[in-house]
Parts: C-alpha cells; sequence; structure tokens
C-alpha cells in the first residue's frame, strides 16, 4: 500500500503526470457542461446529441468511406489550431499573451493566398510568405512593447482589426484574388494547383477527401521543434526565464527587449503559418469577414488544455477539432446550429481552467516537500517529529497565510 | 504572587506538520521591559499573531490581568488595549503625522459629527510631552525621518489607551542615536507603567533596556531569564543552540591594483525629481573590502544598479579593471568580470520557477562550458550546480532538481552566493547578503566573503547592519543622501561616530580614490 502510494507521489510531482491528469479533468468537466446545455435545451434529444458530439468522425456512419473522410477533414483542421495554439504557447511560455495571433493568422492567409492566386507560387514558398508577414505582424507588437512598453493585448488587439481591414480591402481590390460574385477568394485548387499543399497519395488512406495534405505531418513537426526550443536550448531557456522573471532575466545579462521583439516575432510567425496551413488545403476560400478571424482565440484554448507543452496542444488542438465537428453535425431538428457553437464554446473554455486547476495542485505539493525538508532538518538536529492530527491539516490550509502585518515575511517576494 | 498583565501559557500552533510554536510560555509582567529573542523562524511572529488574535492556538491558553480570554480575532486584542508598532509602519505617507494618530479614532464634534481637531491635537501634544516623544504634529509623514515616523506610530498606540506595546524589530530601520533614544523612550513608557514586549534578534539592545528576556529557538521555548543576571554570550549561546563567535577574525588586507574605479557618477531618481546619487568617486582594490555604510534609502541601491548596469547613469564613469564600462551591457559588464549578489533575492536574484540548476547558470547558460550549437548541456549544468549545493551548503529536497521556489530564504540566499562567488570574478558586489537570514548563515557568508577578498578579489558591500559593517570592512564609506559623507579605514571609527555620519549630523570632504598598493 505504502509503496502504491509513494509511487503515486512520485509521479504526481512529474510534470507531465500533472499536465495530464489536469487536462483529461478539465476536457471530462467541459463535456459534462456541454451535456447540461443540451439538457436544458432539449432534454429528450441530449442523449444522442451527446454521442454525436463525443463520437464526432466516429459518428458517422462507416459506408462510402464518410468515415474516413470525417476524420480526413478533422486532421486538415487540427493542423492550423495546432500551429496556432503553439504560437500563442510560446510567447506565453515568454510572459506575453500574444492575443494578436488572429492577426498575424489573418496577415499570413492574405500573404499565401496573394502569393498563390497572383503568382501562382510554389506552395512552400506560398507558406514562407505567411511565415514572414506574420513574423512582421508580431514584430510590430514585440517593437510596441519592447520599446514604448505598450500592452501586447492592447496593441494586439487594434492590430487584430487593422489587419482585418487591411487585407480585405487589399483583397477585395484585386480581380486576382477576389471573385466578386461568389464574395469570396478565387479558389487556389482552380487557378494554382501548385499553390496546394501536396498530399502525397493520403487522400487513398481516407477515401480520397480532396482536402487532405501533409498539413498535419508539417504542424507536428513544427510542434516538436518547438517542444525541443523551448526545453533543450538556450533560446528556451531565455524565454522562459524572461517569461517567468523579467528582472532576473535582465539582472543574467539577457537582452529582454530583443528577446521581447525575437519571441513575439516567432509566435507571429507561426500564426501566419497557421493560416497558410489552413488556406493552402483549400478547404475554404477566405470570405473577408467582418470579424476578426477565431483561429487566435482558439490556440489560446488549445494551448491551455494542452498544459502549456507543443507535444499537449497536437492532442488538445485534435480534441476541440473533434468536438467541433461533432457540434457541427448535431441534429438540427432539436438543435439550433449555434448550440453547437455554445456546448463546443463551453467544452472548449473552460478547459482553458486546466492552468487554475494545476496551480491548485502544484501548491499542494509544494507544501508537502517544504513539511519534507523540514523534516529533514529536525532529523538533522536531532529534534523528534511529531506528525500532526489529521485533523489539523484542514486548519492549517485555512490559516497558512498571515492576515496582516505580524510577520517577518521578507519584503522580497511582493515585487 | 506577582502580577502579571499578559499570560500566555503553554501555546501550541502547528501549520500542517509544522510546528511553529511547541509548549511556549511568555508571561508579561506589569510595567516591565520584556524582551522576545529569536532568530528568523524560531516562531516570534506566530506567538505574536496568536496574541493579536490572527491565529488561534491548538493548545494552551492567554490570560489578562489573571483572566483566562478568548481572542478570536484581532479586535479583541484592540479591546483588551494591545498595541502593536510594526516593522514596516502602516502610515499614509501623504497625511500629517497628527492625521494618522487619529486615523480610525477621531474625536468628533457632538452636532455634526465634524472632526474635533482641536481636541485631537491638545491630547497628541499632551502625550507627546509625558513620554519625550518629540514629534510635529503638522509634517507630512513622507517629509520626516525614520524615527519621527516611528515616534509617530508609539503615539498612535498611546492616543488608543493601550497599556501592552509590542514592538517589532524596531531598531531595524535606525541609526545608532534613534536607537538610544527609542531605548529612552521605552524607559519613559515603562516608568509611566506600561508593559511592553519587545520583539528582536539583538543582543546589545536587550542587555541595555529589557528586564527580562524570553529565548525561543525554532518553535521551542528555551527559557526566561533575568538580564541582570546574564551575558550577551549565554543569550546568543540560547537563542542559536551552540557557543557563536561574535567577532570575525581576519588577517591584514594585501591590497594590490585598483579594479573598480568610480567617477563623479550621477543616479537619476525615478521617484524624486533629485538625484539620487550625486557625484560620488571611489575605487575598490584587489584584497580589499569597501562596504558602503548608511541607513536605508540613501542611494545606494541606485548606485549599485548604475555599477552592474541595471539603470542608465546619468552622468559620470565607472572603470572595471581600466575599461570603461559606464555605458556597456549587463551582459558585458558579467562577462568582464563583474558578479553581483543582488539586494532582492526574488526580484532580481533567482527565477523562482526554475530548479536550482537552471538557476545556477543564469549568466553562465550560453557559455561554451554549458551549451553547444545552442543547446544546453544538462549533465554539466548539473554538475556545476551539484558543485554548488556541496560548497555553499545549500539545502533542498531533490538537490539540483529542486524548484527554487520552495527552498527556504537562507538556501536560496547560499544558492545565489555560491554561484556569484564561484564566478571567481575579479570584482563582487554584494548588496545586504546576509538580510534575513540566521546567525549560521551569516557567520558562513561572512567567510566566504573574507575568503574571496584574501584571495586577492576587490570586494564592495552594502550594508545596512553596522555589525556587518564594523566586522568586515577595510575600508567604510557613509552615503548619506546620495553622496560620500565619511571615509575611514579599519577600526578607526567607532559606532557612535559612525551613526552620527550616517544621519547626516556629522560629514567630511571625502575623495575615496585610493592608490594602489601604496597602503598595506
Amino acid at each position: 500500500m505504502n509503496k502504491v502510494k509513494s509511487f503515486f507521489s512520485y509521479l504526481i510531482r512529474k510534470d507531465v503526470v500533472k499536465t495530464l491528469l489536469t487536462s483529461v479533468a478539465c476536457a471530462v468537466v467541459g463535456l459534462l457542461t456541454g451535456y447540461i446545455v443540451l439538457l436544458i435545451v432539449n432534454p429528450g434529444a441530449a442523449g444522442q446529441g451527446f454521442k454525436t458530439l463525443v463520437l464526432g468522425f466516429l459518428d458517422v456512419p462507416n459506408k462510402y468511406g464518410m468515415q474516413a473522410e470525417a476524420l480526413a477533414k478533422t486532421f486538415t483542421r487540427t493542423a492550423p489550431l495546432l500551429v496556432s495554439g503553439v504560437a500563442i504557447l510560446l510567447a506565453y511560455k515568454a510572459g506575453f499573451f500574444n492575443i494578436g495571433a488572429s492577426g498575424q493568422f489573418t496577415m499570413g492567409v492574405f500573404a499565401a493566398l496573394y502569393m498563390a492566386l497572383v503568382w501562382h507560387a510554389p506552395w512552400y514558398l506560398c507558406m514562407l510568405g505567411a511565415i514572414i508577414f506574420g513574423a512582421a505582424y508580431g514584430a510590430i507588437v514585440g517593437l510596441l512593447k519592447a520599446f514604448l512598453n505598450v500592452n501586447e493585448v492592447i496593441s494586439g488587439i487594434m492590430l487584430n482589426w487593422i489587419a482585418l481591414y487591411l487585407t480585405s480591402m487589399l483583397i477585395k481590390d484585386s480581380p486576382d484574388m477576389w471573385d466578386s460574385i461568389k464574395f469570396e477568394t478565387l479558389s487556389v485548387k482552380r487557378v494554382s494547383p501548385g499553390s496546394v499543399i501536396p498530399s502525397l497519395g493520403l487522400e487513398n488512406l481516407f477515401a480520397g477527401y480532396e482536402y487532405i495534405t501533409i498539413s498535419i505531418f508539417i504542424a507536428i513537426a513544427v510542434a516538436i521543434i518547438f517542444f525541443v526550443i523551448l526545453e533543450k536550448t538556450t533560446l528556451g531557456y531565455k524565454m522562459k526565464a524572461t517569461g517567468y522573471n523579467k528582472h532576473a532575466a535582465k539582472y543574467a545579462g539577457m537582452k529582454e527587449k530583443m528577446n521581447t521583439v525575437i519571441i513575439l516575432a516567432l509566435s507571429g510567425a507561426l500564426a501566419g503559418l497557421s493560416g497558410a496551413l489552413l488556406y493552402l488545403t483549400g478547404i475554404e476560400p477566405w470570405y473577408c469577414p467582418t470579424n476578426v478571424p477565431s483561429m487566435g482565440f482558439d490556440g489560446i484554448s488549445a494551448a491551455f488544455l494542452g498544459g502549456l507543452s507543443p507535444i499537449g496542444t497536437i492532442f488538445s488542438s485534435f480534441f476541440i477539432t473533434h468536438i467541433t465537428i461533432g457540434g457541427s453535425r448535431l441534429d438540427t431538428a432539436y438543435y439550433s446550429p449555434e448550440i453547437a457553437k455554445v456546448v463546443t464554446g463551453v467544452i472548449i473554455y473552460l478547459c482553458a481552467f486546466v492552468l487554475f486547476i494545476k496551480e491548485q495542485l502544484n501548491k499542494r505539493i509544494l507544501k508537502s516537500d517544504r513539511e519534507k525538508l523540514l523534516r529533514k532538518t529536525l532529523a538533522e538536529n536531532g529534534i523528534s517529529y511529531t506528525p500532526p492530527p489529521k485533523n489539523s491539516s484542514f486548519a492549517g490550509t485555512r490559516e497558512d497565510k498571515p492576515k496582516a502585518g505580524v510577520s517577518d515575511n521578507e519584503k522580497g517576494g511582493e515585487s | 504572587m506577582e502580577q502579571y498583565k499578559i499570560e500566555m501559557l503553554g501555546i501550541r500552533k502547528e501549520f500542517s506538520g509544522l510546528v511553529a510554536n511547541d509548549n511556549i510560555t511568555l508571561q508579561l509582567k506589569k510595567g516591565e521591559i520584556h524582551a522576545l529573542l529569536g532568530e528568523n523562524g524560531a516562531g516570534k511572529s506566530t506567538l505574536m499573531s496568536i496574541l493579536f488574535g490572527m491565529y488561534q492556538p491548538d493548545a494552551g491558553e492567554i490570560r489578562i490581568d489573571g483572566k483566562k480570554v478568548d481572542i478570536s480575532d484581532p479586535s479583541v486584542a484592540t479591546k483588551y488595549h494591545i498595541g502593536m508598532v510594526h516593522q514596516h509602519f502602516k502610515l499614509v505617507e501623504i497625511y500629517t503625522v497628527l492625521q494618522n494618530i487619529i486615523l480610525g479614532a477621531e474625536p468628533t464634534n457632538t452636532v455634526f459629527n465634524f472632526i474635533d481637531m482641536k481636541k485631537a491635537r491638545e491630547r497628541v501634544v499632551e502625550l507627546s510631552q509625558k513620554y519625550g516623544l518629540a514629534v510635529n504634529p503638522d509634517a507630512k509623514i513622507q517629509d520626516i525621518t525614520v524615527g519621527m515616523q516611528q515616534r509617530t506610530e508609539i503615539l498612535k498606540m498611546l492616543y488608543r489607551d493601550n497599556d501592552v506595546l509590542i514592538f517589532d524589530e524596531p531598531t531595524a530601520v535606525l541609526t545608532p542615536q534613534e536607537i538610544d533614544e527609542l531605548m529612552q523612550i521605552m524607559r519613559n513608557l515603562k516608568s509611566e507603567g506600561k508593559s511592553i514586549l519587545f520583539i528582536t534578534h539583538k543582543l546589545n539592545e536587550i542587555m541595555a533596556v529589557a528586564d527580562r528576556c524570553t529565548v525561543l529557538r525554532k518553535g521551542k521555548c528555551i527559557g526566561t531569564i533575568d538580564i541582570k543576571s546574564t551575558t550577551k554570550e549565554q543569550l546568543s549561546e540560547m537563542m542559536v543552540g551552540r557557543k557563536v563567535d561574535l567577532n570575525i577574525v581576519k588577517k591584514d588586507p594585501v591590497i594590490g591594483n585598483e579594479v573598480l574605479r568610480v567617477e563623479n557618477l550621477v543616479m537619476a531618481d525615478r521617484i524624486h525629481k533629485k538625484n539620487s546619487v550625486n557625484g560620488v568617486s571611489f575605487n575598490v582594490r584587489q584584497g580589499e573590502i569597501v562596504v558602503i555604510a548608511g541607513i536605508d534609502g540613501n542611494g545606494q541601491s541606485e548606485l549599485i544598479y548604475g555599477l552592474t548596469g541595471l539603470e542608465q547613469v546619468v552622468s559620470g564613469s565607472i572603470k572595471l579593471n581600466g575599461a570603461d564600462i559606464t555605458k556597456a551591457s549587463i551582459k558585458k559588464r558579467n562577462e568582464s568580470g563583474l558578479s553581483h549578489i543582488p539586494e532582492d533575492r526574488h526580484k532580481h536574484g533567482l527565477v523562482l520557477d526554475f530548479t536550482m540548476g537552471y538557476n545556477s547558470v543564469l549568466e553562465l547558460h550560453d557559455k561554451p562550458e554549458f551549451s553547444v550549437a545552442g543547446f544546453i548541456k544538462f549533465k554539466d549544468v548539473a554538475a556545476h550546480s551539484d558543485k554548488i549545493i556541496d560548497e555553499f551548503d545549500v539545502r533542498s529536497t531533490q538537490g539540483s532538481n529542486t524548484t527554487s521556489r520552495s527552498m527556504s530564504g537562507g538556501n536560496q540566499q547560499k544558492a545565489i552566493v555560491g554561484r556569484e562567488i564561484s564566478r571567481d570574478t575579479d570584482l563582487l558586489i554584494a548588496v545586504q547578503p546576509t538580510r534575513g537570514l540566521d546567525v549560521g548563515a551569516i557567520e558562513f557568508i561572512h567567510n566566504r566573503l573574507i575568503e574571496q577578498r584574501d584571495k586577492g578579489k576587490a570586494v564592495l558591500l552594502v550594508s545596512f547592519e553596522l555589525d556587518e559593517v564594523m566586522n568586515l570592512a577595510d575600508r567604510i564609506l557613509v552615503m548619506y543622501e546620495g553622496e560620500f559623507v565619511g571615509e575611514f579605514g579599519y577600526n578607526k571609527v567607532s559606532r557612535n561616530d559612525l551613526g552620527l555620519y550616517m544621519s547626516g549630523a556629522k560629514r567630511d570632504q571625502v575623495n575615496a580614490i585610493k592608490e594602489g598598493t601604496t597602503e598595506a
């Protein structure tokens, strides 16, 4: 029994296990809440509706390759979300909340579509263009932050709208790009087949689904590359140091201003890539919407549900796409299409609780570690240790913090 | 039978397994000054929090005037006329002394409930005369000295008719002269029948003013003794649990070449529109410890920020080993031989969410020893951090893998000191390296600083503790309002004189640049 307990205590201290545990818990809570919403709206159909939602592509009847097609669609839509999630978490690790990812995404879409539709450039160049445009747009946020101390959330939100209207203007003015009858951009697949991301025969695996490409592999590769950067390199070290404590980073001689620009440019590059990964598959045209595209915001959910790890984000972005597609298949006889969005929205945003729950878990572990150290020190000094009576731990957690004044805690922590 | 004002009998308090107070008994007589002595973490604060009703004891009882009482929350303590002067004053900076004193207990007119300032003033003036507490009731808190602010706090308690006054480390921020005055005030209060509980870890003050002393160590009550029948040595042994050598023995300095040379350095002050450092010049040579003494807030922090590059200098020049680093980046300074134990270990010293291993290479992570082609060499980082842990006795649960946040303050500090000293640079800048540490850790860090000096390194130390200044310095520079007002060699100044310089009462013309090897 004790062995099991100590093994558990070892496991729970592993970051991976902690993240996994909290993420799964959040996803479950999110799903249950979604179920409750379904129950409230239409109790009779809730069971069937929930099944549709949770099973996603699995709920599609497995004939004429429809299930494989749905899976392929899930993959195709996962790819941009994954990259967008990595963009968010990268900035977040360095202490920035890149709410401007949607704008950088929009710039990426524009660059990719322009190069594809106007120049008929090959797909990889279109992708590169999207990356460069996204990076440049992200760098603006970084420059404003580093040199004028403009909050990145404020400038990000403003730049989102600028990107939206700027690209709409440029696209709609260009007959090479804009189909003014259908009110959407021209089909990349038709105008410039060479600009579509190749599928390398993947469609044969997925019942000939026409939009499947290697985008999902590109996205996974990006996630792994950034995992390595964050965990193994000096660049990742610098980024995390800046994010956790920018004063200490400055003290240590890291160039915080330069780092700020680099980090936000990198994040922007990924957001831009995310745009290319979606629109260079031809799965949908760009409608020049009047609202900021939600991809950047969905990336926030994906990043948080993935425990702010690029590897975790691979799974979380798949899960989110999975239930989104499930939600879009809800029976409209019982549920209006908006309800599907509400339910998936509820699930997605509850997932962002991951961080909160993890924090609580960490606090508990920290406390028990401190106790252990105390025990060790006491033992070294030859003082016997009396474990507390069972019920006092509750009182302890409640009154742990001194309320005011009478405390010789150092001032240092207040910074 | 003796009359006790307050009795805390057999108090026990645990925080989820951590016994902060274990069967502690403290009896405060009427009209006595009772010292509560103990190192950081000995349980003094917890005991006082219990007396104030912020915590409830797990066992034991509190009696006031012989009657058992239940202090369920701080308002009950106020009802029993218990008051406290906190270490960090709780005053409204932009209010006057008078306004601060009456805050929350304003006398009002009967008709319109307006504040009766006249009545308040009369009362405050009367109190300040009675107890010899000189204050100007109309001065704003932000304009008066720390000593006067403290007197305001004391008046606040007296104004509320408190009989039991608790002083929490009251001398930490005062000059020696102000400390003497405070001691006199405490004696006055005592002779007027007030009971005083005096929390401190400074033995001199206890010997000077207290009647009795209760010593706590690691949550346990070691005993209560009469001050008349004890010695400083006995008290310190009770406090630490072993014999402590309070005096540091060090060899004569062997002075070498100039390492740091600062000329006419001017630093800006962000808050006030004047210079926080106003044209100071000095140097530090190999093999000496130069200590910048002074009361907190006289420009020491800004001076160090300028030297280390954390803030831009306004004018002046800084030379390290002859090379001008006035405008150099922090990285450049680090690389050209400067290491820095920062004042605020949580703000600058550590990334608390990093592991001990990661923190041990904060400045060095991109050096070839610890990275290749941009990839961190984890094995070498761990080896480096293990070495620091070993040499500097850093204690933690999981060695190099411990998150710095979970380490105790003393061990965090040792980790920083270890990291900076092990960089083995020509110049070591240490700002309050022993703040908030217990005697053992202080002793350890002092010895390490002296060791660096004996190895021929230049050491620049900023300290607010007189003992530290007197013990470690080969040369003392006193800083007052952004300028050097005194310079002394080892053992060339008395504590008293040093205090006068620190408070600005005395000043000399100082040019603290000394020639290289000439002086021994």
